[in-house]
């Protein structure tokens, strides 16, 4: 025990400062209404759907919970069941074999419901493209607030994204 | 008939390889002898040739990969490699939905890739076929095996699971918490890469080949570039060399940082997570700004590597290696400390040296149960040579054993990561890729973080991709999971599971 001790006074506290919103991403107008957030602030609850990525977002994604990043201390957390999420969190082009789970995912989620869709493939099906296999995009399947381009988008970027869907629209 | 006596054809090219197209009692006759000489079943995949449809096989021996093809006719089955490779039935299942060969007496017939996307008789690998035409999609039934006695229940999960994971489904057999069987079902993430690949030119491919698996771009890339470079029958400059092992290596300490965070916090270790994913972190900053990428994707091109490293890089790279591996010596002393970690990773999930030989397990996985293969040490192309790396080989095949294997190969790349950085020569990091000759086949092998990863490349006319077949070893794994989980309790699937660590996409690309 006390070589564990030891290790966390040491390492000390390495969180960085979360970086700004990043509007420019956003899809369409926020379907999360100013009043709500003001009662929910920040806290958010995120549900993760992996609908055929490479699994190099994933990887991106899981670095948001590291200690730079510090992903919770921001209120943010990752749920297991879409029925407990605020936002699902999508990478992958969409397989076609995702296809029906993205949606049953999406139509358990409580409204209001926002969806981030991550990386280039996300986006429109990025390098694999919209084939027999792939449906080309998250925003073929469901409705999408905000995309995160990059492939991977690195950890920031993501959160500029998500933090991106809770701020509402400037009008 | 023996292999050698047919005239296998040398490939070309980093990895030592030959190739023959036999006939069909040839064709067996050769894969009993392979298998019987010790050979393993590295990657088997189909192929529509235009005037047959082909089936190939890449076999593993002491001294290379042989490549023995079989050419059938209209109609003609393919005979059954499950009695001679256990790990063939499902790579069988991906032949038969994407090509439409039929294995003659196979057991398991089941759809393994085709969930429904593309309906039966309809071959998405067959010239003919339109990718962009759009089918329904209905979700196709698949009979699970289905244990039966008192009190057997069935958990069924995913294929969304209740993590930022892949996409897959478990269907466990269980009694109380014991889980009597495993049955996985795959292809969630299927995307179709095969057929895309040809969509892209020979010296373009690198790209998707590095979007095969994420975790393992370097991995793919650097065999898919050897595949390429056998195929124009070119060489990259030594500097490229030694720096593709740089990345390969900092891609293994990379997803051994992160799966060691992952298996304490799986155990209620959270400290563990925090810790790890912070080394991970500091890792991948450093990555970005030498190369430009965090997981070095698109760095690794036919004819070398698109990046470079200067003096002041090297020396950071180089001192980055020493301070990890003492911050991730003090926290081995924390998990064999942790007597609590201890009582969930001892003796659970243990895959014995003997399933592990029927599935043709390699990599990690493999060292851990005494499969004693790293291509790095048994084929080594430049630098390995020169570095002589020190093979991590245990018997065990447990939770815990997993993780001894991930700690020590993590000493061991950073040891090989200060060495390349310190003497890697100087000189060009590229040559121009020409235009590579039609018809002609290429391989690639490395030993990537997680096992052997093929890839098999033809070209078509003009520079284009007539075939690439980019196989990841968790094809060979998957099936050995299942039998590493009987008698475990369900809570511990998931710390199974992780110190495996497979890859759903490679799997089902």
């Amino acid at each position: 025990m006390i070589p564990l001790l030891v290790k966390v006074f040491r390492t000390g506290i390495v969180s960085e400062a979360p970086p700004a919103p990043a509007a420019e991403w956003r899809e369409r107008a926020c379907a999360m209404q100013a009043d709500i957030l003001r009662l929910l602030g920040r806290a958010l609850v995120i549900r993760q759907v992996d609908a055929g990525s490479c699994n190099g977002c994933e990887l991106e994604i899981h670095a948001l919970n590291n200690p730079y990043y510090n992903l919770e201390g921001l209120g943010i957390k990752f749920a297991a069941s879409p029925r407990h999420a605020d936002m699902l969190l999508v990478t992958g082009p969409v397989a076609k074999n995702m296809e029906h789970a993205l949606r049953i995912a999406y139509d358990a989620m409580p409204d209001p419901k926002l969806v981030v869709a991550v990386g280039d493939c996300g986006r429109d099906g990025g390098i694999f493209g919209a084939g027999y296999a792939t449906c080309g995009g998250v925003g073929k399947v469901i409705p999408v607030d905000v995309t995160v381009p990059g492939c991977p988008p690195p950890p920031l970027a993501i959160l500029r994204g998500i933090l991106a869907a809770l701020e509402t629209p400037r009008r | 008939m023996t292999p050698e006596s047919t005239a296998m054809r040398a490939i070309p090219g980093e990895v030592p390889a030959s190739t023959a197209r036999l006939g069909r009692a040839q064709w067996t006759d050769a894969l009993v002898d392979l298998r019987e000489t010790g050979g393993r079943l590295v990657a088997l995949w189909g192929s529509d040739a235009g005037d047959a449809m082909l089936v190939s096989a890449a076999i593993a021996m002491g001294d290379g990969l042989r490549v023995v093809e079989l050419a059938l006719g209209t109609g003609e089955k393919c005979p059954d490699l499950c009695g001679l490779f256990a790990g063939a039935s499902r790579m069988q299942r991906a032949a038969s939905d994407l090509v439409g060969i039929e294995f003659e007496g196979a057991r398991d017939t089941r759809p393994w890739l085709r969930h429904g996307a593309w309906p039966a008789g309809e071959f998405p690998l067959r010239r003919g076929f339109d990718p962009a035409r759009e089918r329904p999609n209905p979700q196709a039934d698949y009979a699970f095996v289905r244990v039966e006695g008192d009190g057997v229940h069935e958990i069924p999960v995913g294929p969304i699971h209740a993590g930022i994971i892949e996409p897959g489904h478990f269907r466990f057999s269980v009694v109380g918490e014991k889980v009597l069987r495993l049955e996985e079902r795959l292809g969630y993430a299927h995307k179709g890469i095969e057929r895309r690949f040809q969509d892209f030119s020979v010296a373009d491919g690198y790209r998707l080949a590095g979007r095969v698996s994420g975790d393992s771009a370097v991995a793919f890339q650097w065999a898919y570039a050897q595949a390429a470079e056998s195929i124009a029958g070119v060489a990259p400059p030594p500097r490229a060399r030694w720096l593709r092992a740089l990345m390969l290596e900092r891609e293994r300490v990379a997803n051994h940082l992160g799966d060691l965070g992952a298996l304490g916090n799986d155990a209620a270790l959270a400290f563990a997570l925090s810790q790890f994913m912070r080394l991970k972190e500091d890792w991948l900053r450093l990555q970005a700004e030498a190369f430009g990428h965090r997981l070095c994707m698109d760095r690794i091109v036919p004819g070398g590597v698109d990046a470079d490293l200067d003096d002041s890089s090297k020396a950071r790279f180089v001192d980055q290696a020493a301070a990890i591996g003492d911050e991730v010596r003090s926290l081995q002393v924390i998990f064999d400390e942790s007597s609590s970690l201890q009582d969930r990773f001892i003796t659970t999930g243990r895959l014995t040296p003997d399933q592990a030989r029927a599935f043709g397990v390699t990599g990690l996985a493999g060292r851990a149960s005494g499969q004693p293969f790293d291509l790095r040490a048994d084929l080594p192309c430049d630098p390995y040579p020169e570095l002589a790396v020190r093979k991590v080989v245990h018997e065990s095949g447990d939770v815990a054993t997993r993780v001894k294997v991930r700690f020590e190969e993590l000493y061991e790349s950073l040891r090989l990561i200060a060495q390349i950085a310190r003497r890697m020569p100087a000189g060009p990091t590229r040559i121009d890729y020409p235009q590579p000759p039609a018809q002609a086949l290429g391989v690639g092998f490395v030993e990537g973080w997680r096992g052997e990863t093929f890839v098999a490349l033809r070209s078509g006319e003009g520079g284009t991709i007539a075939r690439c077949h980019a196989h990841d070893p968790s094809w060979h794994a998957w099936p050995a999971i299942e039998h590493a989980v009987i008698g475990n309790i369900v809570p511990d699937f998931p710390l199974i599971n992780k110190s495996f660590n497979l890859s759903y996409s490679g799997q089902d690309c």
